[in-house]
């Protein structure tokens, strides 16, 4: 548990960060437009805004976004915090240290940052061969034809034909796979010993795991004692010894909007017909005019400039999804998603606690350093998952599969 | 002479097909071919051997044979339309409009030529609309064709390359083709549901909770009404167009389906739709029931056609006597064979049944001379009102252990 002071810090953290924040002004708005109403009495006038509020749905909506910024800002530690972050790999820094330079905070480890930097280097050198080889730019403007025609497919992008022969992909999972298994902690002296926990698998990094009674610790919901969906509402059991209350538990869980109830009830497992919800709400994502705003912008960002990446995205949809028995059906959501993700700068944000410098490029002297956000995501997203088994940030951790 | 009571002695059966049938049958315990000539207690046989062997065949009280006599008068498209039709105006008849409507579920269909007034008259009050044209007689999407103008018909009939069809012209229906088909990622598909029928008189029906939805490899769009692909998603069509990769089935198996549904509209409108199937399943076969003949030595499995159209209404294409059985791939030659050996055990020619089951492995039963529910009516369920269907199309199947808990286990065999 974190002592008063570091308490104070995450709240103040936190009203920084929702200060200004589209959920605050719509809260204002809220909260003046209902002074007229006949139950708010001016002599206890926070009291009955307060309570309108909670009977409204809006507390409940900050409730869900100071529930997710708890867990995001766990990972945006200020320099002078003390790290919490990785605390299974990096040592605990005692406070009276100097401060440690930002990158340092990020991925504590030195051969890690090595490892991070010239696989960067790596993949963005084959990426600028490919992009002189082929003479495509990296980033370039559409013709007004060609924005046209995107626009017009914008819904199905997967009836276009493209040849894409040309692109190959900028790494073989080989090529990864090498990488990671050469990892090496320098202070870990793995080589003595031809032992048996050598031959064990391919990573050399020892990661440190929880053990069997801690992992049933953290998974309690999914003991023997306790139902689950896929289990106790199959085949001959009764609905009524568990599925139809579970069932009626994430109504109300939905009905109630509220994101921690929704994780906290989602591990026992999600009703097919509930998982949308669900899932939007574990996410806390919403469809305000502001973010169908924001998609928009990203979707025109997509239709004006080409990337040489859109290319190796689409190729790589095409081949994984529209072949796929079970994957064809969000073949057209994936090119929308990939293409406008790879544009939005909000991701940037993820680079302010994971230890990767996302690329720039310059499209008639434009910054545009999103350009290769998506790639790197997926790097250290594989890394960081690899060490960090709870980040749940991670929205590609959080997707549901299937 | 086998004695089947007992399950002491062998089960002689007769094979006409060469598919998954023939594995289902000789895997069987006790069960032995027999040739030709020689007597059997159960005849797989397929519609050829039927029309021309049935008439004359004596059958003694406990053999069984896979189909019904005139099983046409619902797998033939013009007949079972007239069935319909039929059973549907009598309905508004006895009843009124109301019930007549639960009837809505087959598009407007006309036999030719001896409909074709009536057809013309539907089509000119519904101009721009799509028709399409299909032999009653075929199957596998062959003959088939769509038609915007009445112009296309009398090119059609005039044309010389159908001269070998001349005399088959009374052969076709003309139906209102459904232009908004429900798609998934913009492509259509269809629904293929297969249906137990043990007797007509009264009526007793179990339906398989496996099926599977058959996707067209094409993305669907209105405007290339000639693409024969993209609009017809029987399999066998399907095989032989440009892109069809035969390595990828195109198939999902209901369970499949009815998840993707469930979770894109939720629990209680995917439970309606599959209510609406149930309903079509029981209203079809109640429509020939006084017409086929009735003898208790037929069962019959069918094939059901349905299409979803874009508000999750089921629509009936039409009934297959012999649904194939021939597999695209192991997981549907898994799903046949199960199919097929569930329905050896509803008609349990072993006699392990005791006749009051409502599941035998796969099979639910779904009508037995009225509905079927999954709560057992008691005095005290009576005054309830919370009676649920006893069908599960697309939940899980989970036969085998169903049938170890409801069979005794087959005699040993016998070594031959």
């Amino acid at each position: 548990m974190e002592d008063g002071s570091e308490f104070s810090q995450s709240v103040a953290q936190i009203v920084q960060r929702l200060r200004g924040s589209s959920l605050h002004s719509q809260l204002e708005r809220q909260a003046k437009d209902c002074l007229h109403r006949p139950e708010i009495k001016l002599e206890s006038l926070k009291e009955d805004v307060r309570n309108f509020l909670k009977t409204s749905g809006w507390e409940k909506k900050l409730q869900n976004a100071v529930y997710r910024e708890l867990h995001v800002s766990v990972y945006l530690g200020s320099a002078a915090e003390t790290p919490s972050r990785l605390p299974l790999i990096s040592p605990q820094l005692p406070t009276c240290r100097p401060k440690a330079p930002a990158e340092h905070l990020k991925e504590p480890l030195a051969y890690m940052r090595k490892a991070q930097a010239s696989w960067e280097k790596r993949v963005l050198k084959s990426l600028n061969s490919m992009s002189t080889e082929l003479e495509v730019p990296l980033a370039r403007k559409r013709p007004a034809a060609e924005q046209k025609e995107l626009a017009n497919k914008w819904n199905e992008m997967g009836t276009d034909e493209p040849d894409l022969s040309r692109f190959r992909p900028v790494y073989a999972p080989k090529d990864f796979l090498e990488v990671l298994i050469s990892l090496r902690n320098p202070n870990h002296d793995s080589c003595e010993d031809v032992s048996t926990r050598s031959h064990w698998g391919l990573i050399q990094v020892p990661l440190n795991v929880r053990d069997v009674p801690q992992l049933r610790k953290a998974y309690s919901e999914l003991s023997l004692s306790m139902g689950q969906l896929g289990i106790d509402d199959v085949g001959n059991i009764h609905p009524d010894l568990f599925e139809g209350d579970y069932v009626h538990v994430g109504k109300k869980v939905v009905a109630e909007q509220d994101s921690a109830a929704a994780q906290q009830y989602s591990r026992r497992g999600c009703p097919t017909g509930l998982r949308a919800d669900l899932w939007a709400l574990i996410l806390n994502s919403t469809n305000q005019p502001q973010d169908v705003m924001h998609y928009e912008q990203l979707k025109a960002g997509v239709i004006q400039h080409g990337l040489l990446v859109d290319n190796l995205v689409y190729k790589d949809v095409k081949l994984t999804a529209s072949n796929d028995d079970y994957y064809f059906v969000f073949e057209d959501f994936l090119y929308q998603v990939l293409l406008c993700f790879s544009r939005d700068t909000a991701v940037l944000e993820h680079f302010k606690y994971n230890s990767a410098t996302p690329p720039k490029s310059f499209v008639h002297g434009e910054l545009q350093r999103t350009a290769f956000v998506l790639f790197f995501f997926a790097v250290h997203l594989f890394e960081t998952s690899a060490c960090c088994p709870n980040r749940p940030d991670c929205c590609l951790c959080s997707v549901p599969r299937g | 002479m086998a004695k089947v009571r007992d399950g002491r002695s062998c089960i002689r059966y007769k094979c006409g097909l060469i598919n998954t049938i023939q594995d289902v049958l000789r895997q069987r315990p006790n069960w032995v071919e027999v040739k030709d000539d020689e007597e059997w207690d159960f005849n797989w046989c397929d519609v050829g051997w039927l029309r021309e062997n049935f008439d004359h065949t004596y059958m003694e009280e406990h053999v069984r044979i896979n189909h019904f006599r005139n099983h046409y008068e619902l797998t033939r498209k013009n007949l079972m339309v007239k069935n319909l039709k039929r059973y549907q105006k009598n309905l508004e008849r006895d009843f009124g409009r109301t019930e007549a409507a639960r009837c809505d579920f087959f598009p407007s269909t006309f036999a030719l030529p001896s409909e074709y007034h009536l057809f013309v008259e539907e089509f000119n009050r519904s101009p721009g609309s799509t028709w399409i044209m299909k032999p009653v007689g075929k199957s596998q999407g062959k003959g088939i064709f769509l038609f915007r103008k009445l112009k296309q018909i009398m090119d059609w009939k005039k044309d010389s390359s159908r001269s070998e069809e001349q005399k088959d012209v009374e052969n076709y229906v003309a139906q209102r083709y459904i232009e908004n088909p429900y798609l998934i990622n913009g492509r259509k598909f269809d629904l293929r549901v297969y249906v137990l029928v043990t007797s007509y008189v009264p009526l007793k029906v179990w339906l398989y909770r496996d099926g599977f939805a058959r996707f067209s490899s094409t993305r669907f769009s209105l405007t290339t009404i000639d693409d024969k692909y993209m609009h017809l998603t029987n399999v066998s069509v399907q095989k032989t167009a440009p892109d069809y990769n035969p390595e990828k089935g195109c198939k999902w198996q209901m369970q499949q389906l009815r998840r993707y549904l469930t979770a894109k509209h939720g629990r209680e409108m995917i439970e309606t739709l599959f209510k609406e199937m149930d309903n079509i399943f029981v209203r079809s076969l109640q429509s020939v029931q006084k017409v086929i003949i009735n003898d208790k030595h037929c069962i019959e499995l069918y094939g059901y056609d349905i299409l979803l159209d874009q508000n999750l209404k089921p629509w009936l294409i039409e009934v297959n006597a012999s649904p194939s059985h021939t597999h695209s791939s192991q997981e549907d030659y898994d799903m046949k064979y199960r199919l097929l050996e569930d329905t050896l055990n509803v008609v349990d020619m072993e006699g392990r049944l005791t006749g009051k089951e409502k599941r035998v492995g796969g099979y639910d039963l779904m009508w037995n001379n009225g509905p079927v529910y999954r709560e057992d009516v008691n005095l005290q369920t009576f005054g309830s009102l919370c009676f649920t269907a006893n069908t599960h199309l697309g939940c899980v199947n989970d036969r085998e252990k169903q049938l170890c808990q409801l069979l005794k286990p087959f005699p040993p065999q016998r070594k031959l």
